[in-house]
């Protein structure tokens, strides 16, 4: 392996790649240059439709040929120019002199093969080996990434892995040939935050220890401030910057670089004063949800989602739940909102317990919390006007329809979004103004309770950062109670003047939202904050 | 039987919904709904006129018996002198009478039964192991028993078509009933307050329509074909009615000598379910643009 | 896995009890007087009074009903009317056609539909794609007779290569008389068997085929074909054995059908013969049987999926 040292491991010259007929623009990238040294970790990052993922899918020559097209500039692997390959000679690059991990390692991985045997079909395909060399081979590697019991391991299915487990599994088919370049395509993005913390260390100790180059693409810029060397920010298909992740960081040039960081939300709470005690919107107490039925067959499959779960909500304030997934903090959510049923307990809306109660006499309640989703692509049926989708609800509780459309256009405005969109279909909206809708949707009811259930958690950063502004606003100034359900502690710590943590069902911590990040008592409140990307890191305002 | 394949196709089939103003027009460039849709056209204009304009299908003529195709008689005669001709064009009205009645009824019925299904979770498990008790029984044997209790007419032969199509249609709504009602534009609608029967029209219903009518063409397509074979086997419509079937069923004894009396009535019956057919795989196509895209 | 088992055993109960239920009820709820329909237009009452007897009609419901689930208990399918042989004794008698006829009926579909269904997907849009797409929407479409008869005129009666009817036993005739009497009907009843598990290997492969999991293996330098057969058909064996099974109940129609055009003395021909001589037990025997054979396969074809996906089996 004697590279020559000047000689980069990728380097990407004005490469352009068309976007087929029809497309909202002509190109997916364009003009993009960047090279990826040994040894050396560069970040691509971009908001969705940026072209940070097309980048990396011509390097490793995965896009669809028929629908994207590179028409200029070179790929150079090594000094070899991968344009103009043929699909033979790239199927021989690729696992062998370049890897790649994906998203989300559950769909990546074959459901019905043994991860061993997974990582041993590279292998079988580039190195002439016998089965058993190549079983120590896969075990050595899958020892290299930190698998436990990998000899026991080798025989296991994806499914019985966590999602952690997985994505080293990922990781060590990547490497197991000692490829010169590994392109990570968001790798920890379908990670719980400690997960993620756990795989971005090994990233970085396993490239450190091969001298490997990672083209490494992320949304995300606090892993950007825990990983990069380098960073290359994405816009529209170009290249609007790029520098060393100190320059990126603290000193942007460009002001899409300025925006994008000047977006991201400080992991510091902010200075909030406060709130005087106001009347209690909203109380749950002891409130348990069970899955599962105890029955002949499923004994031992009991599922606690939420366990003597305790809030107070009162009118002008905000409470964050946060909690990795399976934590139950949506199931509180949708508990309060009677979506589903609680097992036990009590909810209190306006002095009334609503936990058992029919859908007859439930329904007068349902006007006093409303709650916007996560998925603004779902949220909204797409048959019917944003219009009738916003007057459908006041318009239940015996609003005339001339009323209800003065409010639903008033409420437009609240939002940011034009009265005479009230006419158009969801598909004519991008994802931020359809969050909009659903929080107008909601306001339109007039309700006490407004529950956030991660409903900027789909968002890219700088529409993430004007819906959060939004919905602090219409919290102010309607005076609502807010329970915002995140799993971003860096969102949280920006919205919640009160937080309170989950772990497996259970309420392990609760306290105003400056003690408890100033101050954590609960060792699991503590491992989040440590995990929670780039936090040592001061992202230039 | 549990084939949570099928169901999950069912239901896939509904996911991708986008409001569309150029849905007609999609539909009439679909080369296939333009083919089959207008030879559907043609057979139907054929069953509704043109028993006016031939001979009578039930005149007998001893003296013409098992003549071969000629201009005189274009498709030729039976065994009783009767002239084919008439008999298959009188038969192409049986046929789609049958056809379209048991789509109609099924899916109505199916509708129903799965959207309480679906909805009703103690009355689900009663109507879909129901269901599954159906299906498990072949159509054509339940037909046969059906009929022969009951006697054959017209309306037992459609009914004993309908009760094994349903089945389908009930899985089909359920599916799309179960898939529809967790989105959170539906969950959202039942915090609005939005009462059930608004919930079901306003939200639920719309998204079943497509894969209904595609399905429908399916049903009605099988419901020819079995409608055919039950004359065929002599347990279907009574014999004084020229139906496919039945004519096939007669000239089955004099197949060596005189094979046209199967095989013009098989024509027919063939082109006009291949017809029906094409229409339902581009209604599918339209209606679900994420499977046609692949195609 | 073994909880798997079990529950799949049991949940085949419910629909057991349904099929029998029905069975039971379809004779008691028919509109007008099923005797006398069964006895034909020119019976005379003691002929339908008879017949009314021999069914069992004239006890109470309850007493009916016990009787129906003792007589099925003890493996007793009826007594056909005319004949008053066991329906178990006639089905016995025309067992061994109807079960080779399935037999390769099966065979040859699964070995001409898997593979036309999997290079369907593999080469979307292609000719080949196309043929497969158009074989299909045809193989719905032809009654199942017709095209026997088409079958009988052009291959044996003019080519003549083939016998036109009949059925020879292979343990009399021997295999190779046995299989030529058997390729017609095979070839018959299998149309719509393969138009339906082709078009349903090619849906699922080409579903698979956009999975996060082939993106991997071409990732990793694998070749087309390769990522074709180990893991595009090993993940869409499930979906294709499902449809096998569901199949199944498609092809007893069609062996019904295909029996009497090639005058094959099975259950399909007895199904006829009972329909012609009104004999109601024995078709409602043959309901029942055929509908416990369908549910025991498709028992069988779920039971496999423990083989086919270690989801299910851990």
């Amino acid at each position: 392996m004697n590279e020559i040292s000047d000689t980069p491991v990728l380097e990407i010259k004005g490469l352009s790649v068309l976007l087929p007929d029809g497309a909202d623009r002509e190109f997916a990238i364009e003009e993009v240059s960047f090279s990826i040294g040994r040894s050396e970790i560069v970040c691509i990052v971009g908001e969705s439709g940026s072209g940070k993922s097309v980048t990396a899918f011509t390097v490793m020559g995965l896009i669809p040929k028929k629908d994207l097209v590179p028409v200029a500039g070179e790929i150079l692997l090594h000094g070899e120019n991968l344009l103009g390959k043929s699909d033979r000679q790239m199927r021989r690059l690729r696992g062998e002199k370049m890897g790649m991990v994906f998203q989300e390692p559950m769909t990546a991985l074959n459901p019905v093969i043994k991860v061993g045997d997974q990582i041993a079909e590279i292998l079988e395909i580039h190195a002439n080996m016998s089965a058993s060399a190549r079983k120590k081979r896969v075990i050595e590697t899958m020892e290299d990434v930190s698998l436990p019991e990998p000899v026991k391991m080798y025989n296991s299915y994806p499914h019985q892995l966590s999602g952690g487990q997985r994505q080293r599994i990922m990781i060590a088919m990547a490497l197991v040939l000692e490829p010169g370049l590994l392109i990570a395509d968001e790798p920890t993005t379908a990670l719980d935050v400690t997960t993620q913390a756990e795989v971005l260390e090994l990233i970085r100790d396993i490239q450190a220890r091969h001298g490997t180059g990672v083209m490494f693409i992320t949304h995300d810029f606090g892993v950007v401030a825990d990983i990069a060397d380098r960073v290359v920010v994405m816009q529209n298909g170009k290249v609007v910057e790029q520098g060393t992740r100190d320059e990126i960081l603290s000193a942007p040039s460009h002001p899409y670089t300025k925006m994008l960081i000047g977006s991201v939300p400080s992991l510091t709470p902010p200075v909030r004063p406060i709130p005087e005690i106001a009347e209690t919107a909203l109380e749950a107490k002891a409130l348990n949800k069970t899955y599962g039925r105890v029955g002949f067959f499923e004994k031992g499959r009991l599922v606690k989602a939420a366990q003597n779960v305790e809030l107070i909500l009162r009118r002008g304030e905000t409470l964050g739940v946060v909690g990795e997934s399976g934590s139950g903090k949506s199931t509180v959510a949708r508990c309060v909102v009677r979506l589903i049923d609680p097992t036990s307990g009590d909810i209190n809306v306006a002095g009334t317990n609503i936990a058992q109660m029919a859908e007859s006499e439930l329904r007068a309640y349902r006007q006093k919390i409303q709650i916007v989703f996560q998925d603004p692509y779902r949220s909204l049926n797409p048959r019917r006007t944003v219009g009738q989708s916003i007057v459908e609800g006041p318009m239940n509780f015996g609003l005339s329809g001339t009323e209800a459309q003065s409010r639903a256009e008033n409420l437009m405005r609240i939002v940011g979004l034009a009265p005479e969109a009230l006419t158009r279909f969801p598909h004519q909206f991008s994802g931020g103004q359809r969050q909009r809708i659903c929080i107008a949707r909601a306001l339109a009811m007039e309700p006490r309770v407004l529950i956030a259930d991660e409903a900027v958690s789909a968002l890219d950063v700088s529409v993430q950062a004007q819906v959060l502004r939004l919905l602090q606003d219409v919290r102010e100034r309607y005076d609502l109670a807010m329970l915002f359900i995140t799993h971003d502690l860096r969102v949280a710590a920006q919205i919640c003047d009160r937080i309170m943590v989950m772990q497996r069902g259970v309420v392990v911590e609760e306290g105003r939202t400056s003690e408890v990040y100033a101050n954590p008592q609960h060792p699991y409140t503590r491992s989040l904050l440590n995990a929670a990307p780039g936090r040592e890191t001061n992202f230039a305002r | 039987m549990t084939d949570h394949a099928q169901d999950a196709i069912m239901a896939d089939a509904v996911l991708s919904e986008h409001e569309d103003p150029s849905l007609l027009a999609g539909m009439l460039n679909n080369r296939a709904i333009f083919w089959g849709g207008g030879l559907l056209i043609l057979f139907a204009l054929i069953a509704a006129i043109g028993p006016f304009l031939t001979l009578d299908p039930t005149e007998l003529n001893p003296i013409k018996r098992l003549k071969s195709p000629s201009a005189e008689a274009w498709f030729g005669s039976d065994f009783l002198g009767r002239d084919i001709f008439s008999r298959v064009i009188y038969g192409a009205r049986v046929s789609l009478v049958v056809g379209i009645a048991v789509a109609l009824i099924s899916v109505g019925i199916g509708l129903i039964l799965g959207l309480v299904a679906g909805y009703v979770r103690v009355l689900d498990a009663v109507i879909m192991r129901t269901m599954d008790g159906l299906m498990s029984i072949p159509a054509i044997l339940l037909a046969i028993a059906l009929i022969s209790l009951s006697g054959a007419t017209l309306g037992t032969v459609i009914l004993a078509i309908v009760i094994p199509e349903v089945p389908r249609v009930v899985r089909l709504v359920r599916a799309v009933v179960l898939t529809v009602r967790e989105e959170p534009y539906v969950e959202a609608a039942i915090a609005a307050g939005t009462r059930l029967p608004l919930i079901l029209k306003r939200h639920i219903l719309p998204n079943t329509i497509a894969p209904l009518i595609v399905q429908a063409t399916y049903v009605c397509a099988s419901a020819m074909l079995t409608e055919s074979i039950l004359g065929f086997l002599g347990a279907g419509i009574p014999p004084e009615i020229p139906s496919w079937g039945n004519i096939m069923s007669e000239g089955r004894t004099y197949f060596q000598i005189s094979p046209w009396i199967i095989f013009f009535p098989g024509i027919g019956l063939a082109l006009t379910v291949l017809a029906v057919n094409i229409v339902g795989d581009g209604l599918r196509d339209t209606l679900d643009p994420r499977i046609a895209r692949k195609i | 896995m073994y909880l798997y088992i079990l529950k799949r055993v049991l949940s085949t109960i419910p629909v057991v009890v349904i099929v029998v239920l029905f069975v039971f009820l379809m004779l008691r709820l028919a509109p007008g007087d099923p005797a006398a329909v069964i006895a034909g237009d020119y019976a005379t009452a003691e002929d339908v009074e008879r017949i009314r007897e021999q069914l069992g009609l004239n006890d109470a419901i309850p007493v009916q009903m016990y009787r129906w689930i003792a007589q099925l208990g003890s493996g007793d399918l009826g007594t056909a009317i005319f004949s008053k042989l066991p329906v178990t004794t006639l089905i016995g008698q025309r067992l061994e056609p109807t079960l080779l006829l399935s037999l390769t009926t099966i065979v040859f579909t699964v070995l001409i539909a898997v593979p036309l269904g999997t290079l369907a997907a593999y080469k979307a849009g292609s000719w080949i794609d196309r043929f497969v797409m158009l074989f299909s929407v045809a193989g719905f479409s032809v009654p199942v007779f017709v095209l026997g008869y088409i079958l009988i005129y052009v291959l044996a009666m003019q080519l003549q290569i083939l016998p036109v009817q009949g059925y020879k036993s292979p343990f009399e005739h021997g295999f190779w008389v046995f299989l030529r009497h058997m390729v017609l009907p095979t070839m018959t009843l299998s149309v719509i068997y393969i138009a339906l598990i082709a078009r349903m290997t090619r849906a699922s492969v080409q579903e698979i085929l956009q999975e996060d999991y082939v993106r991997t293996a071409r990732a990793k330098g694998q070749s087309e074909f390769k990522i074709l057969m180990r893991h595009a058909l090993r993940n869409a064996a499930v979906p294709i054995v499902t449809v096998i099974g569901l199949g199944i109940a498609l092809m007893i129609g069609g062996v019904v059908v295909t029996e009497s055009v090639y005058n094959i003395p099975g259950l399909g021909r007895l199904v006829l013969d009972a329909v012609l001589a009104r004999d109601y037990p024995v078709i409602q025997g043959l309901i029942l049987f055929f509908s416990f054979v369908y549910i025991l396969i498709n028992l069988l074809i779920d039971l496999s999926y423990t083989f086919f996906d270690p989801r299910i089996r851990y």
